[in-house]
């Protein structure tokens, strides 16, 4: 199958029923509304099924319903909806079920605008909803990457019984690039043994549940959720590092920021500053290991974020003082420009000596 | 000699001990709808949606899988299971509080979608695990922990009815009240709940069964007094009887 060029929502979904998906419960919003508009017309090609809900609010519970019988499934929102996702999402992390959450997100906070932005970093990285969680974000920069992470998404959701993030914003989601869907290699993935689909053939029920009344019992289960956590941060980090050998200074960037922090690096090395990029590909686990690897012969940091500062935050706890931690970023739906980010790295470093 | 078995306990429940105050009847509706899928012989194809309340625990009750919804949200759990499954039985079992308040917008979507569940509804007219409080279904004059005075129309508005007004709604096949409040009446509330079932069997749409219970607890009254209070006070309020039945024409 050769290059075809389709729009970054469009992508993701196409991408989700090429990893299994057959399961996708939505509810319109600006800037994703096209991913839910391309299930609902694959999804039945697929002899999969596609259920517009009520309210994002039903959609999580929806999937939570359909993850609990074992099958791959997905949902989709930008930042308002994603916050009434919430609760489901607890649930699903309480429950230990799989699936794809997809936040394409937008300005905020409050309705805000329908602009791209990074400022859900906190709410999909620190938890979100209630209880004590972390979920795998992962984060593409580019609509090949899409293709390839989503894949990925729903590897890692039935390997660890765990919802995952897919976390673009709206430039990301709108764009349109050449892309093109290869051969999946399949994992090998626990067998779903645990699913409500009825006890005919295995005898006992089976009880999909997040209540635990026993407070010893329930930090023995939330223990265990920790462990399951550690295992994730110990085997699903994912980054990328871009001419970070010689570097004095180091960009952070995700997302499509990343991608305009390269071409601002490429022009300040053309000018003979040696400047480099951390790029997290997973928000959650944060990828400490090129931090630290770097930490003691950089002079500084730059995160580079659509957002008044949150990535930064995981950046410092990393860096751990051992170097400065700057950061540069624009919210409200803002794009900050290659100009900008360029101008920000003469700024720090000190220019160009003459 | 041996000794002839002339009643057991039915198979559709499992042997934990409930944890039901008396004289609470979720106990008794426990066991019809265990009765129903027993006999029906479909409890190895079913699964059941609990709901957040006194309720919250039917999951150790019911002898089939179970899968616990998040408060008010166990219509859009089921249709996820059923939409997914949909040679299984799916209901879900929720109380006023669950359903009538913050689920409201659930089981009325989940009903207009015409979804082959079969939904439980648990009628007391108060909220019993958190402690009394006021309920969508709280009568009129009603005293709660949140209506010390009474439940006032002019402040906390009138009580939903649910039957009527889910009945308006192409979506839904079978909706019908029924009572727990003496024998006769549990028989007919037996009957309902298979309607239910075999309603959704033949795929008909969705069905609810409204059942009125007590909550001798809250309500301040011993097991008796409350069931006279549901055969006084809630059945002028709740007229029972079938709100619709597709098969049947109305």
């Amino acid at each position: 199958m050769g290059k075809v060029l389709m729009k970054g929502n469009e992508v993701i979904a196409e991408a989700a029923v090429q990893a299994g998906c057959k399961y996708f419960f939505g509810y319109p919003i600006t800037p994703q509304s096209e991913l839910v508009a391309y299930m609902a017309r694959r999804l039945p090609e697929v002899g999969g099924l596609f259920l517009q809900a009520e309210s994002e609010i039903a959609a999580i519970n929806m999937v939570y319903g359909a993850a609990g019988t074992g099958v791959r499934v997905m949902t989709s929102s930008s930042s308002p909806g994603f916050s009434l996702k919430q609760e489901g999402i607890s649930y699903l992390v309480g429950s230990e079920l799989p699936a794809v959450v997809v936040n394409v997100v937008r300005g905020g906070p409050g309705l805000g605008n329908i602009q791209p932005a990074q400022s859900d970093y906190f709410q999909v990285t620190k938890g979100g909803g209630h209880g004590d969680y972390n979920i795998p974000v992962l984060a593409p920069a580019s609509l090949q990457e899409i293709v390839e992470l989503t894949s990925e998404a729903f590897d890692i959701a039935d390997r660890y019984r765990t919802p995952v993030i897919l976390m673009g914003d709206g430039m990301l989601g709108q764009m349109m690039e050449p892309v093109e869907f290869g051969e999946r290699t399949e994992s090998e993935l626990p067998e779903k043994n645990w699913a409500t689909t009825g006890t005919r053939g295995d005898g006992q029920p089976k009880i999909i549940t997040s209540l635990e009344l026993n407070a010893e019992a329930l930090e023995t289960r939330n223990e265990a959720l920790q462990n399951k956590f550690a295992r994730i941060k110990e085997n699903e980090v994912r980054y990328e590092t871009y001419k970070t050998d010689d570097a004095d200074y180091i960009m952070v960037a995700f997302g499509t920021v990343a991608r305009l922090t390269m071409n601002a690096i490429n022009k300040a090395r053309q000018q003979g500053l040696k400047v480099g990029l951390i790029r997290p590909i997973s928000l959650w686990p944060f990828p400490e290991k090129p931090f630290l690897e770097t930490r003691d012969r950089v002079k500084g940091y730059i995160s580079v974020e659509m957002s008044a500062g949150q990535m930064v935050e995981d950046v410092r706890l990393a860096v751990n003082g051992h170097a400065d931690v700057d950061f540069y970023g624009r919210t409200g739906g803002v794009v900050p420009t290659q100009e900008e980010i360029y101008q920000k790295i003469l700024t720090v470093t000190g220019g160009i000596s003459v | 000699m041996t000794m002839k078995t002339v009643f057991k306990k039915t198979n559709g429940l499992t042997d934990n001990p409930t944890h039901y105050c008396p004289g609470c009847t979720h106990g008794v509706i426990h066991r019809l709808v265990g009765e129903v899928l027993e006999e029906m012989d479909i409890l190895e194809d079913t699964i059941g949606v609990a709901s957040v309340g006194c309720s919250v625990l039917s999951y150790e009750y019911f002898n089939c899988d179970m899968t616990q919804a998040a408060h008010g949200r166990a219509p859009a759990v089921a249709t996820g299971v059923k939409r997914v499954l949909p040679d299984r039985f799916v209901f879900t079992y929720q109380g006023d509080g669950d359903l009538a308040s913050i689920g409201i917008s659930e089981v009325i979507h989940a009903a207009a979608r015409g979804e082959k569940i079969t939904v439980i509804f648990v009628n007391n007219a108060i909220y019993g695990m958190t402690g009394g409080q006021m309920a969508p279904t709280t009568l009129i004059g009603q005293k709660t922990a949140t209506t010390p005075f009474g439940r006032d129309e002019s402040i906390q508005g009138s009580p939903i009815k649910v039957c009527e007004m889910l009945a308006t709604l192409d979506g839904t096949a079978y909706i019908e009240r029924v009572s727990t409040h003496d024998v006769p009446h549990i028989q007919k509330t037996k009957r309902a709940i298979r309607t239910a079932f075999e309603t959704q069997k033949k795929g008909l749409g969705f069905s609810m069964i409204e059942i009125l219970s007590t909550c001798p607890t809250n309500w301040g009254l011993d097991p008796n007094e409350s069931l006279d209070w549901v055969k006084e006070n809630m059945l002028p309020v709740y007229p029972l009887g079938v709100y619709k039945n597709k098969e049947g024409g109305n």
